[in-house]
């Protein structure tokens, strides 16, 4: 097992930079989960890390060695593809040893290694199966096997839960935590999907176009999102962005909505925005979970506004409730017994203890 | 009571044409009827071209010279004990054999490279390497007739320079057989490589990608993820091409027309020679027949593997 370090690494095809260099340092045992849209260059950087593309330029360290020339059988990682990359014609068995037959590893270790690594992973009664008698689940588990037998330093999965139905992924998520837990292994993981990057990772490295836009554990980039991207990317539904600005009112710094909508800044947050200039454009980034439904008793903090709903989307134990502000879609998180019914009048409460600001032009939030 | 008999009877009369009727439009309407029915034109032309001459050869393997009377296999012990038809067995396996090994190595191995030329300059490439394989063969080997002249060819020309030669390559058994062997995998090469191509494009990338990780070099790569992908590939083609090499008769009947002293005679121009030029149409049609046992063994073994790992990928 082995610490893993990006400095200032690039990759360019053609004029094209699909990461414009970064750094990243994975410690040993960590679970890193790099996450990001199609084309933010996650994929790209996994694959450098394999040796599976050159690095235009920076340097990759495996356990403080520069790999940069190295290639990948020489870099002892191990990856699980998007699409398992079993060799179709080769048993169960057969694919998760053939990493240890090339290496010439003595028969009684092979088959030690593969009985325990299938049985970690509970397909020992596939293991003289053809990668086409399996199911997507059993193959992902096999392409997870063939990386565990090898005991490298360094795990890569690539998407690895994207084939995968909805229940079949929930379930490879908890095993994939499992396995970590048990061989802890330092793992770099790609995905786009948040809920898989919040679920599985120690620390979440968010990426877009070709950059990190922040690392951090999920509950950091969660509740401290440091870019409109990040805040955006990160919850399911996405963080609400609001245009707004600050105005001095009898005293008091009070966030305007809209013209009849403004807030007086809760105590909690006013020191920290009082200092920011009242001509700045800016958003209010609000999650859905803290616009709820109005309550007899608000804490300080939490102002209501009456809307109209436009859709309402019952979830079962929530109800999902968008409507406009000014043009801009809004979606809040109510109980589903507040009585919200779609193009219904509803008195909503937005909790401001939890409100981000952020530049609407640099996306920065303050 | 009677009447109501009549009245039965005459209607059972009424309804039976109709119920034909309506099953000859059940049996017209059937898939498999309509289904047999498109079909039928090449069944037709099958029968004719194929299977007619086919049957019609076997009864003339039965018959005497003058092709007047019945000898049954009296035609077939005859070749039995004639030397020159052990040696054109010997000669259709070595000549086959031979070229189609050539022909599937140098296939794989152009293949590979045309493989890894990237975009628009591996259509062009492709499109060059398969000139030999789109000219009509009578006609490029008559060009090679000409290259392989004992006095005025080119390769003897340029050998001279080299203080080679000149080779008899026509007129020696060792080099006429290498001419013919060659001229064909010359023609028959490209069709391997065009096939490889096509097998080696269907590999997936994540597979060698999984092996570098796994730690196989470029030869362990091939060993172990392309030829086992590809071997269906490979055995349907290399049975396709034993028959067809198996059977050819323009190379060497324009080449060296099975000479010197029959060194070089193939199953099909001997049979050339004995049926045509030697008035023996039954055993001529005797000696074209012996491909066809021989040819089935292949076709059974490598179909057999071929159907036994069919449903692998």
């Amino acid at each position: 097992m082995a610490d893993v370090a990006l400095r200032k690494v690039v990759k360019r095809y053609d004029d094209v930079e699909a990461v414009r260099g970064i750094d990243l340092d994975i410690a040993d045992h960590e679970f890193i989960v790099l996450v990001g849209p199609s084309g933010c260059g996650k994929s790209t950087t996994l694959r450098m890390i394999a040796g599976l593309e050159d690095i235009s330029d920076g340097d990759i360290m495996i356990g403080g060695d520069v790999v940069n020339d190295v290639p990948p059988k020489d870099r002892d990682i191990a990856m699980v593809f998007q699409n398992y990359a079993l060799y179709p014609h080769m048993t169960v068995a057969e694919n998760m040893s053939f990493g240890l037959r090339l290496k010439h590893y003595p028969k009684a270790e092979i088959k030690a290694r593969v009985t325990e690594a299938a049985r970690l992973l509970d397909i020992t009664d596939l293991i003289d199966r053809k990668p086409k008698q399996l199911s997507g689940g059993q193959r992902q588990r096999v392409a997870m096997g063939r990386a565990i037998v090898r005991n490298p330093k360094v795990f890569l999965f690539d998407e690895p839960l994207s084939n995968l139905d909805a229940k079949l992924r929930v379930q490879m998520r908890i095993e994939i935590k499992k396995v970590h837990q048990k061989v802890r292994t330092t793992t770099v993981y790609v995905t786009h999907d948040q809920v898989e990057a919040m679920t599985l990772a120690d620390r979440v490295v968010v990426m877009n176009k070709g950059r990190i836009e922040q690392i951090g554990t999920p509950n950091e980039l969660y509740h401290k999102p440091a870019t409109r991207f990040v805040a955006g990317f990160i919850g399911s539904p996405a963080m609400n962005f609001i245009p707004c600005r600050l105005e001095d009112v009898g005293g008091t710094v009070q966030i305007r909505l809209t013209d009849r909508i403004a807030f007086p800044l809760p105590p909690a947050r006013a020191a920290r925005y009082n200092a920011l200039p009242r001509s700045e454009k800016l958003l209010l980034g609000i999650r859905p979970e803290h616009l709820t439904e109005s309550h007899a008793h608000l804490e300080p903090g939490v102002e209501t506004f009456d809307t109209v709903l436009d859709v309402t989307e019952p979830m079962g134990m929530e109800t999902l409730v968008y409507f406009g502000l000014e043009g801009t879609p809004i979606c809040g998180r109510v109980d589903p017994n507040a009585g919200a019914k779609d193009g219904a009048p509803m008195r909503l409460a937005m909790d401001l203890n939890n409100m981000h600001l952020l530049n609407d032009e640099t996306g920065v939030v303050l | 009571m009677a009447d109501v008999v009549v009245e039965q009877g005459r209607l059972a009369r009424a309804v039976s044409p109709r119920k034909k009727g309506a099953s000859l439009r059940n049996v017209l309407g059937r898939k498999s009827t309509v289904a047999f029915f498109l079909t039928l034109p090449l069944i037709l032309l099958i029968t004719m071209l194929v299977l007619y001459p086919a049957f019609y050869s076997l009864y003339l393997a039965t018959l005497n010279k003058a092709m007047t009377k019945f000898v049954g296999l009296g035609n077939f012990t005859f070749l039995f004990k004639r030397e020159t038809f052990w040696m054109v067995v010997k000669q259709s396996c070595i000549f086959a054999i031979t070229a189609v090994i050539f022909k599937a190595l140098i296939g794989f191995i152009v293949a590979h490279f045309v493989h890894n030329i990237p975009g628009k300059k591996q259509r062009k490439w492709r499109g060059m390497l398969l000139v030999p394989w789109v000219i009509p063969p009578a006609m490029s080997t008559l060009a090679w007739l000409w290259l392989f002249d004992p006095s005025y060819s080119a390769f003897n020309y340029t050998l001279s320079f080299f203080g080679v030669g000149p080779i008899p390559w026509l007129g020696d058994t060792f080099w006429a057989r290498f001419s013919v062997i060659l001229v064909n995998v010359w023609y028959g090469a490209p069709f391997f490589l065009i096939m490889y191509l096509a097998a080696l494009k269907s590999v997936p990338d994540q597979l060698y990608e999984a092996a570098s990780i796994d730690g196989a070099n470029w030869w362990q790569k091939i060993w172990h993820i392309t030829l086992p992908m590809m071997r269906n590939i490979i055995a349907i083609t290399t049975l396709f091409s034993l028959i067809v090499t198996f059977a050819n008769f323009d190379i060497v009947r324009i080449l060296t027309s099975g000479g010197p002293l029959d060194r070089t005679h193939l199953f099909a121009t001997w049979a050339f020679q004995v049926g045509i030029q030697s008035s023996d149409i039954p055993l001529g049609a005797c000696v074209s027949l012996f491909m066809v046992p021989i040819l089935a063994v292949a076709a059974i073994f490598i179909l057999r593997d071929v159907n036994k790992r069919g449903n692998e990928a």
